[in-house]
């Protein structure tokens, strides 16, 4: 699971994909999420480090992380 | 004095001071010349109409004149420009009209002969990608274009919109593109780009996707001295870009150093592209002319309007090599305030 190369992100959860244009806003959740991806991590890696910063569900967290992903990949800004 | 008082200014012309809800270029190239520092400027302004709010912004326009309007024909206009000259001395002059483009070419020559440089593509080129002919200059240079039909009558068209199925754009000869879902809305479509722009009407199958548009600057030997691609992220009920971003993408740039090549391409130019869902970018139209966004191209790093004057004035210039993506224009329009004096100079003695 990598963001595109080209993808830029801040801190404060904005996306920008200079390929297309296209902008994103995501929330703190998601900005930390996408601050894992930018470090290579995979997605067990990933679920790791949210539930052991979070009480969650482990359920709960991978049905949330797969639809996450599946939300950046449909907007062009994960690596095929 | 300072050593820059003692350089003399370069005198420019630039049409289409019309900065409306559907702007014409002219301020925004004004703008980009005015904010280089190679050259101490006196722009004069040419107009066709007394209320091009252009006239009226004396810190872009030093001094505006009415010209004839393009109908009038190239003696007309060289008669004018002549009288202007007499007085003004213009070195550099950039028209910025498709409708106007076709006369200055004509009279490129003569200008040149009483010291006005232009930077303007040949004949040639400039009809090769018109409109009307844009199909056919496709298939010659391996371009992807839009299925097109070129209409004298208006019985013509169901006959073409059963080929090419619905949606599809009525566009006029000069301006204006109307997405039609209907027979009946095509006729109409039809009617009214006849009544504004004349005959022929041209109808382009419809695709769908993100509308993207590049402005380019040739040096008319085959080179791409700047290459500005832009997304738009607001656009008017006419299609226009209201905001728009500049993006990174090696297909765009790739599309118009291959245009500038065919084409030899001598001057600024707007590709208008559209990126298909399966990414692939149609031309939909050629633009000869910088667009109305191109301050944008400073911006980025690339000052095209500025460049084009060099290269008019015969100066040697670097291609430029890199842009920052990710600027933004938002643009906006203001209400001035003007004399009735001022109007009345513009509208009785042609001049402000």
């Amino acid at each position: 699971m990598k963001l595109k190369k080209n993808i830029a992100t801040s801190e404060a959860g904005f996306i920008f994909n200079p390929g297309t244009g296209d902008s994103f806003s995501v929330n703190n959740m998601g900005s930390e999420i996408l601050s894992i991806l930018k470090e290579n991590k995979s997605q067990d890696e990933v679920i790791e480090s949210i539930s052991s910063k979070y009480e969650v569900e482990r359920s709960q967290l991978e049905k949330d992380l797969e639809d996450f992903f599946s939300q950046l990949y449909g907007y062009n800004l994960l690596e095929i | 004095m300072k050593e820059k008082d003692k350089v003399k200014k370069i005198v420019i012309a630039v049409t289409a001071l019309n900065a409306i809800d559907s702007p014409g270029p002219g301020i925004s190239v004004i703008r980009a010349i005015r904010d280089c520092e190679d050259f101490e400027v006196k722009i004069i302004g040419l107009a066709y109409e007394s209320l091009e709010p252009g006239i009226y912004m004396h810190d872009i326009v030093d001094k505006t004149y009415q010209i004839p309007y393009p109908s009038a024909g190239t003696d007309a206009l060289l008669a004018r420009l002549h009288h202007i000259n007499n007085i003004e001395h213009i070195d550099v002059l950039i028209p910025n009209f498709d409708a106007e483009l076709s006369n200055f070419i004509k009279i490129s020559d003569e200008l040149g002969k009483i010291g006005i440089n232009t930077f303007l593509p040949r004949l040639e080129e400039f009809e090769a990608r018109d409109k009307v002919n844009l199909s056919k200059f496709g298939k010659k240079h391996d371009f992807p274009i839009p299925t097109d039909k070129v209409i004298f009558q208006v019985e013509e068209l169901s006959k073409t919109a059963e080929r090419f199925g619905f949606p599809l754009v009525v566009k006029g000869k000069y301006y204006d593109a109307i997405i039609c879902n209907s027979v009946e809305e095509a006729n109409k479509a039809f009617y009214k780009l006849q009544a504004k722009w004349g005959l022929p009407i041209i109808i382009q199958k419809f695709i769908r996707g993100t509308e993207i548009n590049v402005a380019l600057l040739g040096d008319g030997k085959g080179n791409a001295i700047s290459i500005i691609p832009m997304r738009k992220l607001y656009i008017t009920e006419k299609g226009k870009a209201w905001a728009g971003i500049t993006i990174e993408d090696p297909v765009l740039i790739d599309i118009a150093e291959k245009f500038i090549r065919a084409t030899k391409w001598q001057g600024g130019c707007e590709l208008e592209i559209m990126m298909s869902s399966d990414a692939k970018p149609f031309i939909m139209e050629v633009n000869p002319r910088f667009p109305a966004w191109i301050y944008l191209s400073v911006a980025a790093g690339q000052n095209q309007p500025a460049t084009l004057v060099k290269l008019a004035l015969g100066q040697k210039v670097i291609p430029f090599k890199k842009y920052e993506v990710g600027k933004v224009f938002v643009r906006y329009s203001w209400d001035m305030i003007i004399n009735l004096s001022e109007f009345q100079e513009i509208s009785g003695r042609g001049e402000l």
